[in-house]
């Protein structure tokens, strides 16, 4: 195992037991112990479920720069683009089991589906992602499978087992797999903007919350999707590769291009939800807005959301970055964090106004408070845990699978 | 008449429209509500019959009454809108649930199956009129205070069915699911009227047959005091409101 990959393994280890007396509670209590409740039925678990869901979608898309369009000047990440989609999946997945108020339920969305809820739809989309993935994945490596299971060690029996039997290396053995792959990803990039699209559609159907019953916001959750993607991917090539900042400077670079590009359009549509939203006078449209701009959680809009997700790293990207892969791979990490605020504030102020006028002083019991909300000890621990287990999934990628370019040549 | 014969003569009223209704099949009715605003005088009684009859716990609450303030001193005035589950004919809950727990029967009350229900808690961010709550496994006593009271862990017999909260099991329904009002549905098939209705001590909510043109209801939904809430959000409520 190399370095880095054993810091992110013992950061991931760190992360998941410092959260396991939340875990424990949450399995044991159920969810006695979150900080919401009806009046704020969804918190951070949810926010946090569709920030690793856009982190996802956002590496996967970038996956396909290579596998559908070619572009060669990204191929030495394609597979670790791939497989961070797939860690960032399962770690928001596991987000959003844990909110389910009965998790051993969670598969009647398959033995008795509702076809009019976009829940459904996406559960189902995520699955059919889930499987494409896998495979994609495993067409990708299976020459580096074969290649490595031909020596002795624990990693080559492993390599052996990954092959399933499937050995061949002949130029059109590789030829239909690079066929395959190109299938496979073309048929993910539709899939990737269906899912994901459909988790905003979630949000977006909903006429009881004008904040987001709006067109815009599906689009949205695209795009900040392929940001957020784009800089976690800068990030990891820039910071957690060895010698990423060298070897993989052209790389980081061209993400780094990438990455302002979408993070303007981002942007943009931030500023247009924003400015049409404060103009009118809808109570249950501009007190969403005004709560996160000037509410006592400003900090989330105001720094995490523009400083760190959006004007900073597009000012880094534009100035100093667009030469130098550290201040690249810096504005990746920042945009990495911040976009983590843009999220929150995608879920929580959703539930700002009260449905009917004075409905929040008619009633005042556990899990009954309208306009308060924190999360709990429970809900970080749960969260610490589950996001441990997202960075040892890759930590255990880096250490076991081929996901290094010099790897493939190998 | 005294005012306790006409008293007595609404709720009379209501029973006999009440076993018409049941006579008819069950596609038939629709069961619907109105509240007379200025008959309600913001006591709360049918909020706290509603938790006694359906042994609600800590933090699920189907009907609350909402107490609105008007006006600068000395020119001032009280509303107060007292809020059941509205039983909407084109409910938003119901279709952006991924498993069909949540449905609208034929007689319009919309309903959850505790058994199907994965606790998503969707429908509760899908009602335009907060009238969905959620079981987190709350107690009034357990836990709390040195004795466990006995209604506390009493089961309730909501859908006509015993259920019955455990407090050391948190995977068990209703906990973990969400709750709302169903208009007291095991009431009605017993020929009963809700129990929010016989409580009112105003006599500010008349129950009924909708779809009976001779019942009390229907009658008074045809007013022109009536008003739904949010009518715009083409949610077609069967809570009707006298202003």
């Amino acid at each position: 195992m190399g370095k880095r990959a054993l810091i992110i393994a013992i950061v991931g280890l760190l992360l998941l037991l410092v959260g396991l007396p939340g875990l424990v509670d949450r399995l044991t209590h159920g969810l006695l112990n979150v900080g919401y409740g009806a009046p704020v039925p969804w918190a951070m678990w949810v926010a946090v479920y569709i920030y690793f869901i856009g982190l996802s979608a956002g590496a996967f898309l970038i996956s396909s720069l290579v596998y559908v369009f070619g572009m060669k000047q990204f191929e030495r990440i394609g597979r670790l683009a791939l497989f961070t989609a797939l860690a960032s999946l399962l770690t928001a997945l596991l987000f959003i089991w844990f909110d389910l108020g009965h998790m051993e339920r969670f598969f009647f969305v398959f033995t008795r589906p509702s076809f009019t809820s976009p829940l459904a739809w996406i559960v189902w989309l995520y699955t059919l992602y889930l499987l494409l993935l896998l495979a994609e994945i495993w067409f990708v490596m299976r020459p580096s499978f074969v290649r490595g299971g031909e020596g002795k060690g624990f990693k080559a029996s492993l390599y052996r087992f990954l092959t399933f039997g499937v050995r061949d290396l002949s130029p059109r053995a590789m030829e239909r797999d690079r066929k395959i792959v190109r299938i496979l990803g073309t048929i993910g990039v539709p899939l990737a903007i269906a899912f994901h699209g459909g988790t905003g559609t979630v949000f977006a159907v909903t006429v009881a919350r004008a904040y987001w019953y709006t067109g815009l916001f599906p689009i949205m959750f695209l795009v900040s999707a392929l940001a957020s993607g784009g800089a976690l991917l800068t990030t990891i090539v820039a910071f957690v590769l060895p010698n990423g900042l060298g070897e993989h400077r052209e790389e980081v670079i061209g993400l780094g291009r990438l990455l302002v590009l979408l993070l303007f359009v981002d942007f943009l549509m931030e500023i247009a939800e924003i400015l049409v939203s404060l103009y009118g006078t809808v109570p249950a449209h501009f007190i969403p807005i005004r709560e996160q701009l000037f509410g006592p959680n400003w900090w989330i809009f105001w720094i995490l959301g523009m400083g760190m997700a959006l004007v900073g790293p597009m000012l880094i990207l534009t100035f100093p970055g667009r030469r130098s892969a550290v201040w690249t791979g810096i504005a990746g990490l920042l945009a990495t964090i911040g976009f983590i605020g843009i999220r929150w504030n995608i879920v929580l102020p959703g539930f700002a106004v009260e449905e009917l006028p004075g409905i929040g002083r008619a009633f005042v019991e556990p899990h009954w408070v309208y306009g308060f909300y924190i999360p709990s000890a429970t809900e970080w621990g749960v969260t610490l845990f589950s996001v441990g287990v997202g960075v040892l999934i890759l930590a255990l990628g880096f250490w076991l699978l081929p996901l290094r370019a010099e790897e493939v040549a190998a | 008449m005294s005012v306790e014969t006409m008293v007595k003569s609404v709720l009379l009223r209501m029973y006999e429209d009440l076993d018409r209704a049941l006579k008819k099949p069950v596609h038939e009715r629709h069961w619907g509500m109105v509240i007379d605003t200025r008959k309600c005088v913001g006591c709360n009684s049918c909020t706290v019959a509603c938790k006694a009859e359906n042994k609600l716990p800590p933090g699920v609450v189907y009907n609350v009454v909402i107490d609105e303030e008007f006006g600068t001193y000395p020119n001032v005035a009280r509303r107060f809108i007292s809020r059941p589950c509205l039983h909407c004919q084109n409910p938003p809950c119901v279709r952006v649930c991924p498993v069909n727990a949540t449905y609208k029967r034929p007689d319009g009350i919309v309903v959850i199956d505790y058994d199907d229900c994965i606790g998503c808690r969707y429908c509760i961010s899908a009602c335009p009129y907060g009238a969905r709550s959620f079981d987190f496994g709350n107690f009034y006593t357990v836990g709390q205070t040195p004795e466990v009271m006995p209604w506390d862990v009493m089961p309730s017999f909501e859908y006509g069915e015993e259920q019955r909260r455990d407090p050391r099991n948190p995977w068990r329904s209703p906990i973990g699911n969400t709750r709302k009002c169903h208009f007291c549905l095991h009431r009605l098939e017993k020929g009963m009227l809700p129990a929010c209705v016989t409580t009112c001590i105003g006599q500010a909510r008349i129950f009924g047959d909708l779809n009976d043109p001779e019942s009390l209801v229907a009658q008074l939904a045809a007013s022109p005091r009536a008003i739904r809430l949010k009518e715009e959000l083409g949610t077609d409520p069967s809570v009707y409101y006298l202003l």
